[in-house]
């Protein structure tokens, strides 16, 4: 048996078919979803793509958090299903409040685009069970407002309680405070990265190497394992 | 505030003595008699509207056309061309049953006036010419050129023009391959802002801008038409129509890349279910130009109500909403029992869109607003039967002291430390320097085929996941070996992207330009053009590789002062593996380097003559295009036999600049040898056209040696990969680290 995973398409995503490519390819199912749509058909976990949802007009990620496919998400993500947000998604996951803090524009004021360095920092989440604790990797970063933000409490409570689950290394591309690059929920169901994984499963495409791949079987060996 | 009556066909044949505004909108004398004779009566405001936008030397080709016909007379017999110049972009046949569209266009001035926002709809456009094909766009290329790069203004251009083309290149979610960036102050004031992209789509897909079939409707599609980017108009919205209206509109259109996206999936969704018959994007001259170009390439004639175009505006005359260039619209022809479908599909997406007409079994185009007719046109004479110039053209004055000023006699470095000081002065040039600064405001990644990226030779997608079938694409020009003699110019652009293409392991297929010069009034100008194009047409014959399409920038000039004339050439490639690519970046330590092609004492025009002496004159390389032919068949050979492990160009700042590209981006130093009958100087700078440098693994060096002296490629080992510093023995070493730092901190030194 596979797991199901569901990747929603919102107005404006733009990774939307490279997710489900990277799903398929680690061996689980990808099941489209539609923003429109409350109905998550069933699937045992759900990534919220990278894109412009809604342009970024207003906030990226504060229109696409009151779709209606989010009400559910929000719902069953609270009773334990696993969400993945990557980019645009980790920023309608802060935006629902799955995930603390919020993003801000880069500090460099410009888009940025390049292969970068990560520590895998909590390698017990639903979604980073594959990789090592520790573990470094490069994966894809491309964003416009990557540069995560939080009160210093939550900060605290992130690093304190592991929650950070990714940290740039050797270079900060956005101005994230303490070099955070992704965090996950105190469950460890919810996810959010600015990093794009989906881009890195295949040696010959964009940086041709395939780091990314351990989120889609991280998730797939928990849930056929359940 | 007191309203004009209405200018109906019938107030126009009744008020023949109206004196209309032709000048302001920038007909001619004779061109507003000829609209007079074609419709045997004065032209109401709309349909003055019409003609002067469409009759405009932007949509019409006027001064252009007759040299551009070269590029239909002399073009070379492919079995893969499927559509060819005169619709939206051409189509290319790349096997497996897919085609491939793609094009190159300018939107210079606007990028002058508004960096962001022109060069954001000048992605907006030519991606809707690729949907507007049927064609799912895969990703773009934006070859840029602006003035002197520490000039204060291209600090404001540059930023602006990345910006938006990222800002909304990136929205789209298509990845940016390729291009170029080049500095001259030639364009201080003339930036050149030209893209490009590239669409795939299965054969039965391919969509045509016709509207058939009496009964069919019409239906205008995306974002709500408002005042922006109406140039001329706004005498129309001045005194002549309306005295109470706003007088000055925004020439530059205002873009809206979330609408884009939006427009794109869902004209993917309608062609997926077969219900478009026929399809044109709106694009310059708006609504004017789709509705007669709709009518006049189908069998019928077409009725528009302009009173159900959604407006942003509820003011504006219907002389605006014709010539509006408000972006992210597209206008489809739907058989009547489809449209409900399509419009549900546009309701999926929130895309707002409306019936505005039929098509009709008549041959007229008619236009109504408020109950009367405005518009009553043949839709030919719109959109096809516009003036034709043969403007006169002669051979610049000046053109001989051009050449005859040699770059060859220009002193040459006398010791090895100017030698080596000029290699770190070249690779540290603003026009060598890494553009990484630029590039990485671009998206790479997204869609998850690409291949190769810049700084590659070409830009690589994939398009069938199973079978691993790609396509690459390459955009060069250059404008100062245009300068130096315009018909070999145009040829060595052409010459440069079909090699670049190659390089990568790909099979070059077929060419679109961008035609950038300066006034065809001016005769120098002119001749230019005509050369550059003769150019084209004569090389794309011999190469095998027809034009598909693409379009001309004239007026790129400020005062008298023209720009360098610049044929910007896009070369589209297909390799049937992609696995099979050549990349740049050195691979492994201990392997060879080869120099292919051969060498010669060519500096005019080159990149060290224009860095180390501010010099442009003489002649540029000789064009061999038999050699280039062979050299591309190696090349594509060698990637498909897994002989070499990377290959890089030779062309602007030669064998040196190629050599340190490929060492930083591999991270792998060289040794290299001034191989006999070269001297060290000429070896490292030399321009000469058909050459390339490629790194063969020791086991394949007998074999691959074998093939180019079985075909009669000159192949001359120079060296090899090696360590961390790139070295000339006997001459002069310098560390990756010294060439990363002069290669790499350039461009944000001069524009971060």
């Amino acid at each position: 048996m596979t797991a199901r995973i569901g990747v929603v398409t919102f107005p404006g995503s733009l990774d939307d078919r490279d997710t489900q490519r990277a799903i398929r390819l680690a061996g689980a199912e990808p099941v489209a979803l539609w923003h429109k749509d409350k109905d998550l058909k069933q699937v045992d976990a759900v990534v919220l793509p990278g894109g412009f949802s809604y342009g970024d007009y207003l906030r990226a990620g504060a229109i696409s958090r009151f779709s209606p496919v989010m009400e559910t998400v929000i719902e069953q993500a609270k009773a334990g299903l696993p969400v993945l947000g990557i980019c645009n998604g980790f920023q309608i996951l802060t935006e629902a409040h799955l995930l603390p803090g919020g993003m801000l524009g880069n500090d460099h004021l410009h888009f940025i685009c390049r292969d970068q360095k990560l520590r895998v920092e909590n390698a017990g989440t639903a979604w980073t069970s594959d990789y090592e604790q520790g573990q470094e990797i490069h994966i894809p970063l491309k964003n416009m407002d990557g540069r995560y933000v939080a009160d210093q409490y939550t900060l605290d409570k992130l690093e304190a309680e592991g929650r950070v689950a990714f940290r740039y290394l050797d270079f900060n591309p956005n101005g994230s405070l303490n070099d955070i690059a992704g965090i996950t929920n105190e469950a460890g169901n919810v996810v959010g990265l600015m990093p794009h994984p989906e881009h890195a499963v295949e040696p010959l495409i964009g940086t041709g190497r395939t780091d990314g791949l351990p989120f889609f079987t991280s998730i797939l060996k928990k849930l056929v394992n359940a | 505030m007191s309203r004009t009556p209405l200018d109906t066909v019938e107030h126009a044949a009744a008020t023949p003595d109206v004196e209309l505004p032709w000048a302001e909108l920038g007909l001619k004398k004779d061109e507003y008699e000829r609209v007079v004779e074609i419709l045997g009566r004065r032209p109401t405001g709309a349909e003055l509207a019409m003609y002067s936008v469409m009759w405009s030397e932007h949509c019409s080709y006027k001064s252009s056309k007759v040299h551009l016909r070269q590029f239909g007379e002399k073009a070379p017999e492919s079995d893969a061309m499927l559509v060819g110049i005169g619709e939206n972009a051409g189509v290319v046949d790349v096997g497996q049953g897919y085609a491939v569209t793609f094009k190159v266009e300018s939107h210079n001035h606007p990028s002058y006036v508004e960096p962001y926002q022109g060069a954001a709809t000048g992605v907006g456009g030519i991606v809707r010419d690729i949907i507007a094909m049927g064609a799912r766009p895969v990703a773009v290329v934006d070859p840029l050129r602006f003035g002197a790069a520490d000039h204060p203004d291209t600090k404001r251009v540059l930023p602006g023009v990345v910006a938006g083309i990222g800002g909304y290149g990136n929205c789209l979610g298509l990845p940016n391959i390729g291009g170029e960036v080049v500095f001259d102050s030639c364009y201080q004031g003339n930036p050149l802002v030209n893209a490009g992209a590239i669409g795939v789509m299965r054969h039965e897909d391919i969509h045509l801008a016709k509207a058939s079939g009496a009964g069919n409707k019409v239906i205008l599609y995306g974002a709500r038409t408002g005042g922006d980017g109406i140039g001329g108009a706004s005498i129309l919205a001045s005194e002549t129509f309306d005295d109470a209206k706003p007088s000055k509109r925004p020439a530059v259109q205002v873009g809206d890349p979330f609408q884009e996206k939006l427009l794109i999936e869902c004209t993917l969704e309608a062609f997926k279910e077969k219900l478009v018959v026929g399809i044109q994007d709106l694009g310059a001259a708006g609504l004017s130009c789709a509705t007669s170009e709709l009518a006049s390439n189908g069998s019928g004639g077409m009725r528009v109500t302009l009173d159900d175009v959604p407006l942003r505006d509820s003011t504006l005359s219907p002389e605006e909403i014709l010539m509006s260039e408000s972006q992210e619209r597209m206008c489809a022809v739907v058989e009547p029992e489809k449209v409900d479908r399509f419009l549900e599909i546009c309701a999926k997406w929130d895309v707002i869109a409306t019936v505005i007409g039929e098509v009709t079994d008549g041959d007229r185009l008619e236009i109504y607003w408020h109950g009367g007719k405005i518009v009553d046109v043949d839709p030919r004479t719109v959109a096809h039967e516009g003036p034709v110039y043969e403007r006169p053209y002669a051979r610049p004055s000046w053109q001989d002291e051009l050449q005859a000023d040699d770059a060859n006699k220009l002193p040459r470095p006398e010791t090895s430390e100017e030698l080596k000081d000029q290699v770190l002065k070249l690779v540290g040039s603003p026009n060598q320097a890494s553009k990484k600064w630029i590039t990485s405001q671009y998206d790479h990644f997204v869609q998850g085929n690409t291949v190769l990226a810049q700084p590659e030779d070409s830009g690589m997608i994939r398009i069938d996941e199973e079978t691993g079938l790609g396509v690459a694409i390459a955009t060069d020009g250059n404008g100062r070996y245009a300068k130096l003699d315009p018909y070999a110019g145009a040829q060595l652009a052409l010459a440069e992207a079909y090699r670049n293409v190659a390089t990568t392991g790909a099979k070059p297929l077929a060419v679109s330009d961008c035609l950038n010069f300066g006034s065809p009034e001016d005769p120098a100008v002119m001749w230019q053009f005509a050369e550059a194009v003769r150019g084209l047409a004569d090389a794309c014959q011999q190469l095998g590789t027809p034009v598909t399409g693409g379009n001309v920038s004239l007026y790129n000039q400020t005062g008298e002062a023209a720009i360098h004339p610049t044929p910007v050439v896009a070369v589209l490639g297909v390799i049937d593996d992609v696995a099979r690519r050549t990349p740049v970046a050195f691979q492994e330590e201990g392997q060879l380097l080869y120099l292919l092609g051969d060498t010669r004492e060519e500096f005019g025009g080159s990149a060290w003559s224009q860095v180390v002496h501010d010099h442009l004159g003489g002649l540029p390389p000789k064009v061999d295009l038999e050699r280039e032919r062979l050299l591309a068949e190696i090349l594509i050979s060698a990637s498909r036999d897994g002989m070499i492990d990377s290959a890089h160009d030779l062309s602007d700042g030669g064998l040196i600049q190629a050599v340190v590209e490929s060492a930083l981006l591999g991270g792998k130093g060289a040794r290299l040898i001034v191989p006999d009958g070269l001297d060290a100087f000429t070896f490292l700078f030399s321009e000469s056209a058909g050459r390339a440098v490629v790194a063969v693994p020791r086991s394949e060096e007998v074999r691959f040696n074998d093939m180019c002296g079985a075909r009669g490629l000159p192949a001359t080992r120079i060296g090899v990969v090696d360590g961390d510093r790139v070295e000339l023995q006997g001459e002069f070493a310098l560390t990756l680290e010294e060439l990363r730092k002069a290669h790499e901190e350039t461009i944000p030194a001069l524009l971060a």
